[in-house]
């Protein structure tokens, strides 16, 4: 199992805005330039730090969704309404900007070729940024790890990378599913409810393969996809889970 | 309530090192997780960890001028 120590201190550094990507009317994918960088694991966030003229700070995690052999940093972030971060990096910051951040950080949420499969990754929501990592460096190594994806999104303008999910869910044992919860499109095929224990069931590896899962999204979303997991046989110790909730913004 | 992957940066703050992929036993019920998979609240004053089996308080860190105070009493241990 890897658990290789993080070598000495985080330390905080400034990275170059270089692009800017709408990802969809509430989120915003920023493209960044590090000096020093050691590299990441696909999986891993980022410690993000805003401080204003008179010297409060406010520090949220983003996830990185780019994959450890991209040339670029990429975190891609929501816009909470009462957010105090996100509406700055998804309304305000610039090309050209710096940003203030520290990282990797975090060795549990990850995905390595190591850790095998087959793979089962579920995102609802801005959940899927860390699982677009594991995708893209799944692609990168080129690995025979079948692998499947849920997304639940509300609508399919809410699909964030849509395009590069449809190029990714093209490869051999690679498979894209959607659920959408609100509004479909005319003639939508997917599912179109919340994600419950038929879907899982119809969209999980088998029991029997004993899949390894990676569960990302708002922290009720990923209560109910895990214990229904749970409750369909799946090994906990293979369910791997990471919640974000209201208090990040 | 999020989990312990939020609390990964500050983890390595206070033991510097990754803890997230370490094992805690809670003192209460017993049970292990990895860390990364402990409740964790973020509102309380400081970060508060709670078994999810049991509920019990496994850890708190709390800043008071500018140093980490730390709490571990509620694992029976954490390796």
């Amino acid at each position: 199992m890897a658990r290789a120590a993080l070598p000495g201190r985080l330390t905080w550094q400034l990275a170059d805005v270089v692009e800017l990507i709408d990802e969809t009317p509430r989120v915003r994918s920023i493209v960044l330039d590090l000096h020093e960088w050691r590299g990441h694991r696909a999986g891993q966030h980022v410690d993000v730090r805003l401080t204003a003229e008179d010297g409060y700070q406010a520090q949220r995690s983003y996830s990185i969704g780019s994959a450890p052999e991209d040339g670029h940093l990429l975190l891609t972030v929501e816009r909470l309404d009462d957010g105090e971060v996100s509406p700055y990096l998804v309304e305000e910051l610039r090309g050209g900007d710096k940003l203030e951040l520290r990282g990797p950080i975090g060795g549990y949420f990850v995905w390595e070729q190591s850790d095998g499969g087959p793979l089962f990754l579920v995102a609802g929501g801005s959940g899927v940024v860390p699982l677009r990592s594991m995708l893209r460096h799944h692609a990168a190594i080129d690995s025979d790890v079948p692998v499947r994806l849920l997304y639940s999104a509300r609508a399919l303008d809410d699909v964030i990378y849509r395009e590069e999910l449809t190029r990714l869910g093209d490869r051999d044992g690679v498979g894209v599913r959607y659920t959408l919860t609100r509004d479909r499109p005319a003639g939508w095929s997917g599912y179109r409810r919340r994600v419950d224990r038929e879907m899982l069931g119809e969209v999980a590896w088998p029991v029997a393969e004993r899949p390894l899962v990676y569960v990302c999204g708002p922290t009720s979303f990923v209560e109910v996809v895990s214990s229904t997991l749970v409750e369909l046989g799946h090994e906990p110790r293979r369910i791997r889970t990471e919640r974000f909730g209201a208090t990040g913004g | 309530m999020l989990d312990g992957n939020a609390i990964a940066g500050l983890l390595v703050e206070v033991f510097g090192a990754e803890l997230t992929t370490a094992t805690g036993v809670c003192a209460n019920c017993n049970a292990s997780a990895p860390v990364g998979e402990l409740a964790v609240y973020l509102r309380a004053p400081g970060a508060v960890a709670r078994c999810r089996n049991c509920d019990a308080v496994l850890m708190v860190v709390v800043d008071v001028r500018g140093a980490h105070c730390v709490d571990l009493r509620g694992f029976a241990a954490l390796a």
